[in-house]
């Protein structure tokens, strides 16, 4: 499980490398695993995607980093979460929130609701700048204004509350509160999922944009390929609280290895085909409290063999840094793409 | 973000509307009950702060040949039962009701307020063991508590004040905890733990500015109801102590002349009435002014 480690682009210094983190929600009705033995690594200045359904984990996973995870009913039962060398689950919370926002910020899902409604933006942005730099309240406000001008907002609006704003100016307005204080690492949480495509694309160009300008590392959690094909360099794929997947964009669109990986391309409409209907993946995903045994995604798998539901898979290499879950699909060999799986 | 830096060394600003304060102002004055009520609580401040100065008797002075006289051109509210001038007795227990009311429910907010953000804010074990305490205080009649609290610590008016103000703690806790409790789930309060917030930073910057709404709403009725339980306390020999005049007192003393007397009880009731009104329509009128979400 943990030989994904170290092996992968040896020469560029990590940072961020998450090792075999387990987070579970302890309820009154059992437990979730929710994330489980979870391995992800992030060179600086690279862009990781992390694709999967909903429940898959995701979310988890960035709260995770940031030590965000309610508790309870969360708990995290193991695992090692590297940021510039340190392990983030050994900090005390003082050292956290000198972390949150300093080196590591977040972009939330909906723009609508991540802002509070009853301060101006300028404010909300200052409240970023002051919590982690020593300037002054009126410096503070100033830089607020330049922000808002980096994302492409006017400065008249800077004393506007959000309300005043639409969805898309309002995503600027968390994305330029996330960039504030220049972090290291930006956690962006499905960052469009809640605008329309066209402001989506705008998002997603600025934000690729300003990434670069501040060379920041960046975890983009969506569950649109599309979206990843843009702007990632590596992606994970989760499912059901691992990562059954992991490569180069590149490798992993050419030749998608794991059932899962192949199943959502396959679900993904293509404008150059002739389909009546998508494929769509069998199933349900599995019940987070009462995981299958073995593989979690065997009972929807078409390549199942009896040994899936027996053994937990390993992650194999099956090419530099192109990581899968499956041994079946690992040791079918490298010249047979799945059907529907070829991609540019 | 070098540009950032550069921009504020030049001192570049883009400041140009006018402050929170004269915009509510601006807002409020589009309520003319609301208006009503502030000018109404801004006459009685001032009225209550120059007492020497308007009352056209001593408060305590008593004029025996003149006693129960109903309103004449000498006395313009009438006399009571020892000739003291109601209006004179009225507006000095203005000073005194309008500073039991708004420093008692200053105690109230402030220590209820406290309790009930933190009860919400932290839940568990935390929540409970607060939340129960003050089940307790709420099951004892808060008149009866606040007598217990006002017997325990002796008559006076700062007593007074914090026996009403404790005794009302649990009414506070309870309406904050339940605004804490929700918006402590929304968006924005994680979004602010992500950057780097602290929960108390949190608490008072995040949670407390967007409960404002019922927490006003509460504070001017229970500006009223410490009045009146300010005045229970006085009525039972606790709280204010003869001559002074305090409206509640007034009040009661003049209940047992209700019959053949009724000016005695009218106009501090009128009074009380009054205040309470216009504090409730100011209350209502800064509840909506202090919205932003609201159209200008």
């Amino acid at each position: 499980m943990t030989e994904i480690q170290g092996k992968f682009n040896p020469e560029s210094a990590l940072l961020l490398d998450v090792r075999d983190l387990t987070i579970q929600y302890v309820t009154d009705n059992g437990t979730v695993h929710a994330v489980e033995n979870l391995n992800l690594q992030l060179g600086r200045g690279e862009t990781l995607g992390v694709v999967g359904e909903t429940g898959a984990g995701k979310t988890t996973t960035a709260l995770g980093i940031m030590r965000l995870i309610p508790s309870p009913p969360g708990v995290v039962r193991a695992g090692e979460i590297l940021f510039e060398g340190e392990d983030l689950l050994k900090k005390s919370e003082p050292e956290m929130r000198a972390i949150r926002g300093g080196k590591i910020a977040m972009i939330f899902q909906d723009p609508m609701t991540s802002l509070n409604p009853v301060m101006t933006v300028d404010r909300q942005i200052a409240e970023m700048i002051s919590l982690h730099r020593s300037v002054s309240d009126s410096e503070a406000l100033t830089l607020a204004g330049d922000m808002l001008e980096l994302v492409g907002i006017k400065r008249e609006r800077m004393h506007d509350y959000p309300h005043q704003f639409s969805g898309g100016m309002k995503q600027r307005v968390v994305i330029a509160i996330a960039l504030a204080c220049d972090p290291g690492l930006l956690i962006a949480d499905e960052p469009t999922t809640a605008l329309d495509v066209t402001i989506q694309a705008q998002v997603l160009e600025l934000m690729k944009k300003l990434k670069q300008q501040f060379n920041a590392s960046m975890i983009l959690i969506t569950h649109d390929l599309g979206i990843v094909a843009d702007i990632c360099d590596h992606v994970a794929i989760m499912y059901a609280g691992r990562v059954v997947e992991y490569a180069e964009k590149r490798a992993l669109y050419s030749r998608p290895l794991h059932p899962y990986t192949i199943g959502l391309f396959n679900s993904v409409p293509d404008l150059d085909e002739d389909r009546e209907e998508l494929a769509v993946i069998p199933g349900l995903m599995p019940d987070p409290m009462d995981l299958p045994t073995g593989c979690t995604f065997h009972p929807r798998c078409t390549f199942a063999a009896e040994e899936c539901s027996k053994k937990k898979p390993d992650v194999l290499e099956v090419e530099p840094g192109h990581f899968v879950a499956c041994p079946i699909r690992a040791g079918l060999g490298l010249g047979k793409p799945a059907t529907g799986g070829e991609r540019k | 973000m070098n540009n950032a830096i550069a921009a504020a060394d030049r001192g570049y600003t883009g400041r140009k509307r006018r402050g929170t304060l004269a915009q509510v102002l601006f807002r409020l004055r589009k309520s003319p009950l609301a208006m009503f009520g502030l000018i109404f609580i801004v006459c009685l401040t001032f009225v209550a702060i120059f007492a020497d100065v308007l009352a056209p008797y001593p408060y305590q002075k008593q004029n025996l040949v003149h006693s129960f006289e109903t309103p004449t051109k000498q006395f313009l509210l009438g006399t009571d039962e020892f000739g003291r001038d109601i209006l004179s007795r009225l507006i000095y227990g203005a000073r005194i009701s309008l500073q039991v009311g708004i420093i008692a429910v200053g105690i109230a907010l402030i220590v209820g307020g406290m309790l009930g953000a933190v009860a919400g804010y932290y839940g568990g074990w935390t929540d409970n063991a607060i939340m129960r305490v003050m089940d307790v205080l709420l099951s004892i009649p808060q008149t009866l508590l606040a007598i217990a609290i006002a017997a325990a610590l002796g008559p006076g008016l700062f007593n007074l004040m914090i026996a009403v103000g404790i005794s009302a703690v649990p009414n506070y806790a309870r309406i904050v905890r339940g605004s804490v409790l929700s918006i402590r789930e929304m968006e924005f309060v994680e979004a602010a733990r992500a950057v780097g917030s602290s929960d108390l930073r949190i608490i008072l910057k995040h949670i407390i500015p967007n409960s404002m709404a019922p927490i006003i709403v509460q504070s001017t009725l229970g500006v009223a109801s410490a009045i009146l339980n300010a005045a229970g306390l006085s009525f039972i020999g606790l709280g204010i102590q003869p001559p002074y005049p305090e409206w509640g007192a007034m009040l009661s003393g003049g209940r047992q002349y209700i019959r053949d007397y009724a000016h005695l009880t009218l106009y501090p009731g009128l009074a009380i009435m009054l205040t309470i009104l216009a504090l409730n329509f100011l209350g209502d009128g800064l509840r909506d002014a202090l919205d932003p979400k609201l159209k200008r």
